[in-house]
């Protein structure tokens, strides 16, 4: 029985999404959990994985197509399996500037033309070793076997004739204008003139659309979320905005502490770890804060998954989060707030991993800021803002003294909460992130 | 080299194994001054004497009984079973006792005993003189179970399993006793036991096949040549211990396989071959496994139109050839 490939549901407000590229083509042979295409949603970049080990079989819906989450998009299946009766693709939602593109090969050889996708019929398992051994596109060679299918002559036949030159060469081998050459002058000056010293590299240009005064712009699927769910936030929830003030000392000493040590194990201790950290202290303490409104009710959730905001630029923001988060050491903390970060900007999240936050904590001060008043992600309760850390004089014990100061505050949902509990909430966090280290 | 015929060759197997050593005698139905059914042993009463060819009471039981009694005393026994449909009086002994003595005793006795067996149909025998065994016996460990298809072969594996330590049941295609006629190396020489042969190179596809079944996958195999495919047989010779690698090379080769016995089909010694290819050659098949084989019913039967239905023949053989080649 053949297995669907369904495009998923990649967050909680997702409902469609975009066939970026299919990484196979028919007929390849897929591996269990193998990327098998990339998707495009306006919340993140993905590749999905093979459900079942087999053949993509059929691919119905083409690249750079929008679909509705749920939607078929192919099959999966043994070679040669007959695919369910009367099946087909759902039909394709069309995205203002995303309109459906025409169906097309994955990926054509240079200097030939696509070929049309056929039914190649089944495929026995020493034609699909040939094939992939030899990078042979299956849909190039000719079957001479019982119904038309490609035996494993015609494979051996199709190599030989490319290897006299009747065949197009497989993709892998670059073309020869392609080759880099030999000799000094393809090679770089640094490489030539090690004693020179090169220019400090400029930072890398922006990459995307130029903006030019007097037109307008197409929003990209990212904005076009961005701005759905922030009116929508805006309003579905009441926000109220309450801000504390944190001497942030013992975070820091700690930090220049423990920095070596937690590099040593391949974590980048940032503050971000410390503040999810002493997030989760104050959500444990009043739990309230890690909830849901639901028309009558409160859903109070049992587990603390603290979303972290990653900008990615003039493209927009994703919201990665940390699953279980009150299960998990500094170091663990650090290390997948890192990999989330890092995946983020590359766009090489798992659907999983920007779904299921019960909290969200934005840092803004990255960008110099000292407060804010962010919109709560949807359907959460509220969202911490971090202030840039800056050193200020302040009061300790009727002295003057110079401290590493961070103002942080909390939008709340009003529907949920008041603020007086917003604010034993901050204080909480206060408390946590001023004695770090002293009681635990 | 001169031509023999596969009867003419096994007689002079034993021939040459009783004058090199005195300890093998032959025991069976007939097998004294008539010289067996077939002639088989003709001439050796007359050489070696009433007590090295020994008539045996029409009990099969009996024959292979004493036959493992004489080996564990030291005497190297061929006992003949008159045709192999009547071997199964003597199955309790040949598995029971036959097959698991060395394992039994810890390596302590070994039974160097030869039981043979003319089998297979085609002859007009009907249920009685026509059964195919070798699925019953290639089923034990313990017992060495061979089939040679050529009169070459039959000589130097008859001589193997006289000299083997253990037992080993030697079928004979009755059929082929008079059919199959070949050159046959002179002088002293044995084929080893637990070694395929391919008998016919090819590309196009495998097919593997033993006894008669052999000596006709031949000839469809030269009917196909001149069709243009390129068949490749390779000849079992021993069923149990099976040379796997040289079945294997042959199919990873040709990535077609095409089993023929003409036991019946279900449970038949050729779904073992099949699933072994299956097992260890699956990347390299370009086909399914195909298996060609007499149909399910009870035996061969009398009636020569029936026997004919129920026999594989060289022409069902290349249909089948044909058919796995245009896969």
């Amino acid at each position: 029985m053949p297995t669907q490939i369904i495009m998923p549901q990649l967050g909680e407000s997702v409902v469609e999404g975009t066939i970026g590229k299919w990484l196979k083509k028919e007929g390849d042979l897929v591996k269990e959990f193998e990327p098998i295409m990339e998707v495009t949603t306006d919340k993140v970049d993905t590749e999905i994985t093979a459900s079942a080990a087999g053949v993509l079989l059929k691919i119905l819906i083409a690249d750079g197509t929008t679909v509705t989450a749920g939607t078929l998009l192919g099959w999966i299946g043994q070679p040669g399996e007959a695919l369910p009766a009367g099946v087909g693709g759902a039909h394709p939602v069309a995205v203002g500037g995303h309109a459906p593109a025409p169906a097309a090969p994955a990926t054509s050889l240079p200097g030939s033309a696509p070929a049309p996708q056929r039914d190649l019929g089944f495929i026995s398992p020493v034609v699909a070793k040939l094939a992939a051994e030899h990078k042979v596109d299956l849909a190039q060679v000719t079957g001479t076997g019982g119904s038309g299918r490609i035996t494993k002559k015609d494979v051996q036949a199709f190599v030989e004739s490319r290897k006299s030159g009747l065949q197009p060469r497989p993709q892998e081998e670059p073309a020869p204008w392609e080759t880099p050459g030999d000799g000094d002058l393809f090679r770089p000056a640094e490489l030539q003139m090690p004693g020179r010293q090169t220019a400090s590299a400029a930072p890398p240009p922006q990459p995307g659309t130029e903006l030019i005064p007097g037109t307008t712009v197409a929003l990209n699927p990212m904005r076009k979320a961005i701005a759905e769910h922030m009116v929508r936030s805006k309003h579905t929830a009441p926000h109220v905005t309450t801000v504390f003030e944190v001497d942030m000392s013992r975070v820091a000493a700690h930090r220049e502490t423990n920095k070596a040590m937690f590099a040593r194990d391949g974590a980048n201790l940032t503050f971000t770890a410390y503040f999810v950290a002493a997030s989760v202290a104050a959500l444990k303490a009043y739990p309230v804060i890690n909830s849901s409104f639901a028309d009558d009710r409160l859903l109070l959730k049992k587990e603390i998954n603290i979303g972290v905001a990653v900008s990615l630029g003039d493209e927009g923001l994703i919201v990665p989060v940390v699953k279980r988060a009150d299960e998990k050491s500094l170091l663990a903390l650090a290390r997948e707030v890192n990999d989330l970060a890092n995946r983020a900007r590359s766009k090489r999240l798992k659907p999983d991993e920007v779904q299921g936050g019960t909290f969200t904590i934005t840092n803004h001060g990255v960008s110099g800021s000292l407060f804010a008043t962010p919109i709560i992600n949807q359907p959460q309760c509220g969202i911490l803002g971090v202030g840039a850390i800056q050193k200020r004089v302040t009061v300790v014990n009727d002295a003057i003294a110079i401290r590493p100061m961070c103002y942080i505050s909390l939008t709340f949902d009003h529907r949920i909460t008041d603020g007086a509990t917003a604010d034993y909430f901050l204080a909480k966090m206060k408390e946590t992130l001023e004695g770090w280290g002293q009681s635990s | 080299m001169p031509e023999l015929t596969l009867i003419e060759a096994l007689r002079q197997a034993m021939d040459e194994e009783m004058a090199r050593d005195d300890r093998v005698f032959i025991t069976g139905e007939d097998v004294g001054p008539r010289g067996g059914v077939f002639r088989a042993t003709l001439g050796l009463y007359e050489k070696y004497g009433a007590q090295r060819v020994i008539d045996s009471p029409l009990a099969e039981l009996s024959i292979v009984g004493v036959g493992i009694g004489a080996a564990l005393y030291g005497m190297r026994p061929i006992c003949e079973i008159q045709f192999a449909d009547f071997i199964f009086p003597a199955f309790n002994q040949i598995l029971n006792e036959d097959a698991r003595m060395y394992y039994r005793s810890g390596g302590e006795w070994a039974v160097p005993m030869v039981i043979r067996a003319p089998y297979g149909g085609g002859v007009g025998g009907g249920l009685y003189h026509s059964a195919s065994v070798e699925a019953f016996f290639a089923h034990m460990p313990g017992l060495k179970v061979v089939i040679p298809s050529n009169p070459a072969d039959a000589k130097g594996l008859l001589k193997s399993s006289v000299r083997d330590p253990n037992p080993v049941l030697f079928l004979e295609p009755k059929k082929g006793y008079r059919l199959i006629k070949g050159n046959v190396p002179e002088g002293e020489y044995t084929v080893p036991l637990g070694q395929a042969a391919v008998s016919r190179e090819g590309a196009d596809l495998t097919v593997i096949a033993y006894g008669i079944m052999h000596y006709y996958c031949l000839q469809a195999a030269e009917k196909l040549a001149a069709e243009g495919v390129s068949v490749e047989v390779v000849d079992v010779r021993t069923l149990l211990p099976l040379d796997k690698d040289t079945l294997l090379a042959s199919v990873r080769k040709t990535g077609k396989a095409l089993i023929v016995h003409e036991d019946n089909l279900t449970g038949g010694y050729g779904g073992e071959l099949a699933a072994i290819i299956a097992d260890e050659a699956f990347t390299d098949l370009d086909a399914p496994v195909k298996r060609l084989a007499a149909p399910d019913v009870p035996g061969v039967p009398f009636s020569h139109p029936l026997q004919d239905w129920f026999m594989p023949n060289p022409e069902k053989i290349a249909h089948a050839m044909r058919e796995l080649a245009a896969y």
